[in-house]
């Protein structure tokens, strides 16, 4: 089990992954007459790569400053409607950014809700990413915080240190992990935004993603676009090496605390606080959407199996569906696999392992869909394989299930394996009777976290769908490029069934998942 | 598990990639193509199945013909336009294939195609406007583009970024044909000067910052089609008479686009078959409603519900292939610095 448990992620990323974008890169780049020292030199392209850099730093910490206290105040107390807040808070994260970007434009756009504006500006970016990644900090930090227990802090205080030295000391360094694994990963959605840019951020500010797109398939500069696609790899990459510097290899046992409820007076009003601005953020833009879903119309949501595109939009929903059952099905196997590698080999090897698996959530999905048209050509042509879209979901999905799954394989104390051995079982019965009853509950809400990644995926799946298959994302897209208030009420209407659908899938993993070691 | 799961993938490519049996065509399409039922009705009358590939938009449609020339992906690509066909001629990724309807088409759609690609529709870049927000404002319509630099329109037009948009890139290239290489720099600094709105793209521009018909932004002028109108009534929320938005039937951009066989298809008759089965004239007629264009086929009767709230314009804007080709990028790189910077 653990020998060949390797292969399976290293055969699957290696090859739809690895080789699609070593492929894609070198074609672009060979016989190439511009050097990597021109598009370096030119000062155009040089100011896109710094945007990209502070934009996705500042976002990062903007995230973390912004949902901190939600994720401590959800770890720590119990108060009405914490399951609902704990689910709500993933709907953002999984809403295409095209819908993110239009509810944005509804607030703070031309004429918007709020009154002012601040669409065309970098602000609207960085709220945008907070609104986006706010999810990612609170179920990552949010869940191990529940795990430590507080009479540690508790016990610092009592000999002599300050509440603020005790949680550098204590709560800190037990939380480091589960901090550089947030800020990894928001840090790599911001690095890597495309649609908000583009919609939110004006004519004048581009993303290395969106200049990549501008040059690839606007001004069919395919050298450029390669070697921007190369610096936004070593952006990545030194930040997955950062990453991997804080992952920490060693298990620590965890004990899950249980929530209770604020005591009355200053403590309750701080967490009603916490948690009615934090929802408010969150709300405003979904309220904006489910209204104009209606105000555009009962027509909207009546038309939904009629005709404006020759595929009818409710029909994207089945292959939605079909596509996502797939990909949670390959992100499973690959992810369940991975997290077993991880957490059975303590090594050095193993982090750098866990970093690359992150890989994918950094890689420009341009770059992506042109490597899988220039590399799975041969031996059997699979550029237009249907299953391409849940493979390409699948990749998004896989760092999740490993981030869900790996510590809580790693926390099986090694004597129950032991004890397992020594009453004569096999390693596949250790494995059956040991780690999958304990792993299950995890790989559970694994399960029900990649179903939802892959139903908001856009960017891939626009570049790989078939035309006569679109999935919900992208059939919101088709609708939104056609004058007409039907199209707009549908679009509106497909964007608030896709956040229910999502909301119902997240509410579900959420109980499955209740009382359960996972540390996202 | 993963071997099943390789051996499940190998039969599922097997039975639905079907592209080495020679009835079935690979047909490439940009995201707007709707002619899926036509496509059914072709596979019913010849036997050959049709498989659509993921084209993106026209830009990105030729960038994949590109990227893929040594093995192509598809045998017929549909929806390349004339902004772009310049570069797809220099790239020799199509076959010559003239059809025999050729000769039944709009006059000056074939013009420099070199007889690889043939025209199936086009359209008009026009502004339009939104008739009670400009009436509200007290503000006459406009009736040329160079209206639009005039005191009264300042703060009313939103375009799309011609970098990103082709919708955006027709209307620059309409403004250079108008204005002329010394000119349209100046036309576009009065534009700039007058606040004008610069959006990502057709659907940020039409719905967000457009305030006519489904727009729901402040602007009562945008860079669109002339079909946009019609479509606004079509789509209406409830049944109406009159379309809110007209368009500017002055200075709009033809936008041609056109279907080709690509170089080293196995399947060259069938591929033949499928453009002549484009041309023929129920399946013209189908397309002003099916994708708001206008039909090649001179003889196609235009729809009324579609022709009462437009009009096709009387003196479109052209440029030669060979002039859009070899200037693009450059123009491209001077807007910006006229407007952008």
């Amino acid at each position: 089990m653990k020998k060949w448990a390797v292969a399976i992620p290293a055969a699957f990323l290696g090859y739809f992954f690895f080789y699609p974008l070593v492929t894609v890169l070198w074609t672009s780049l060979s016989g190439a007459d511009t050097s990597i020292g021109d598009v370096l030199g030119n000062a155009g392209l040089r100011s896109v790569a710094w945007f990209t850099f502070w934009q996705a730093g500042l976002s990062t910490i903007l995230t973390l400053a912004a949902a901190l206290p939600a994720a401590y105040v959800v770890a720590r107390y119990d108060f009405p409607g914490r399951g609902m807040f704990r689910a709500g808070v993933l709907v953002p994260f999984m809403l295409p950014t095209i819908v993110v970007a239009a509810a944005f434009v509804a607030l703070w756009g031309p004429g918007g809700a709020v009154g002012f504006r601040i669409d065309n500006t970098v602000w609207a970016i960085l709220v945008a990413h907070v609104f986006f990644n706010f999810a990612v900090v609170v179920r990552t930090v949010g869940t191990l915080w529940q795990h430590i227990d507080p009479r540690l802090e508790e016990a610092a205080t009592m000999l002599g240190a300050s509440r603020g030295e005790a949680f550098r000391r204590v709560t800190l360094p037990l939380l480091r992990p589960a901090l550089a694994a947030a800020a990894a990963i928001v840090f790599l959605f911001s690095f890597t935004s495309f649609g908000i840019v583009l919609v939110l951020g004006g004519p004048t500010t581009a993303t290395l993603e969106v200049e990549i797109y501008r040059q690839a398939t606007a001004l069919l500069n395919f050298e450029v676009a390669a070697v921007l696609a190369i610096v936004q790899l070593i952006g990545v990459v030194s930040i997955l090496a950062l990453y991997a510097r804080f992952q920490d290899a060693a298990a620590h046992s965890l004990t899950l605390v249980p929530p209770r409820k604020p005591r009355p007076g200053p403590e309750r009003r701080a967490v009603m606080v916490v948690v009615s601005a934090s929802s408010a953020f969150l709300l405003a833009p979904l309220a904006v959407l489910v209204a104009r879903s209606l105000q555009n119309s009962a027509l909207g949501w009546r038309s939904l199996g009629g005709s404006t595109l020759t595929v009818s939009p409710i029909s994207a929903v089945g292959n939605s569906l079909r596509f996502a059952a797939v990909a949670t099905a390959i992100a499973m196997v690959v992810g369940l696999a991975a997290a077993a590698t991880i957490a059975y080999r303590k090594t050095r090897s193993s982090r750098w392992f866990d970093a690359l698996l992150m890989l994918p959530l950094g890689t420009s999905a341009v770059t992506l869909g042109f490597g899988f048209l220039v590399a799975l050509d041969a031996p059997i042509d699979l550029r237009s394989w249907w299953m391409l879209v849940p493979i390409a979901h699948a990749l998004v999905a896989i760092p999740f299930v490993v981030r869900l799954v790996a510590p809580v394989v790693r926390s099986i104390p090694p004597r129950l394996r032991e004890a397992a051995a020594m009453l004569g079982a096999s390693p596949a019965q250790i494995w059956r009777r040991v780690d999958v009853p304990i792993a299950s509950p995890a790989a559970l809400a694994a399960t029900g976290f990649a179903f939802a990644v892959s139903m908001g995926e856009f960017g891939a799946t626009a570049f790989t769908a078939r035309p006569d298959a679109p999935t919900v994302p992208v059939a919101i897209f088709r609708l939104l490029a056609r004058p007409g208030a039907i199209p707009f009420g549908q679009a509106m209407a497909l964007s608030v069934m896709l956040m229910v659908i999502t909301a119902a899938i997240v509410g579900g993993l959420d109980r499955a998942r209740f009382g359960q070691l996972g540390r996202f | 598990m993963m071997r099943s799961l390789i051996a499940l993938g190998l039969v599922a490519a097997a039975c639905s990639g079907g592209a080495d049996s020679p009835s079935t065509v690979r047909l490439m399409t940009h995201d707007s193509f709707e002619m899926t039922d036509d496509l059914a009705r072709f596979t019913e009358r010849t036997g050959i199945q049709v498989q659509l590939i993921t084209g993106g938009d026209a830009g990105e449609m030729l960038s994949r013909a590109i990227i893929t020339k040594d093995n192509p992906v598809a045998d017929v690509v549909f929806g390349i336009d004339n902004t772009f066909l310049g570069r797809a001629l220099d790239e020799d990724i199509f076959d010559s294939y003239t059809p025999s309807a050729i000769d039944d088409l709009r006059p000056g759609l074939t013009e420099g195609t070199e007889g690889k690609v043939t025209p199936i529709d086009f359209a008009n870049v026009c502004l339009n406007y939104d008739k009670a927000g400009l009436a509200e404002a007290g503000i006459e319509p406009p009736v040329r583009l160079e209206d639009l630099v005039a005191r009264e329109y300042a703060g009313t037009l939103v375009v799309e970024d011609p970098s990103l948009s082709s919708t955006g890139l027709s209307f620059l290239l309409a403004t250079i044909a108008q204005f002329g290489e010394g000119g349209w720099q100046d036309y576009w600094r009065g534009l700039r000067d007058n606040g004008v709105e610069v959006a990502a793209g057709w659907e940020q521009a039409y719905y967000g910052s457009f305030s006519g018909g489904s727009g729901t932004g402040e602007r009562p002028i945008v860079v669109s089609y002339a079909s946009s109108p019609p479509v606004e009534v079509i789509f209406a929320a409830e049944p109406i008479t009159e379309a809110p938005t007209a368009a500017v039937l002055d200075g709009c951009f033809r936008q041609i686009e056109y279907v080709g066989i690509v170089s080293g298809t196995d399947v060259r008759s069938e591929a033949e078959g499928l453009i002549d089965f484009m041309l023929q004239k129920e399946v013209q007629e189908a397309i002003p409603l099916n994708m708001f264009v206008f039909p090649a086929l001179e003889s196609a009767a235009l729809p009324t519900e579609f022709m009462e709230h437009t009009a096709l314009p009387a003196d479109p804007v052209t440029m030669s292939l060979g002039d859009i080709d070899a200037n693009r990028d450059r123009w491209i790189a001077e807007w910006i610095d006229i407007v952008l910077r």
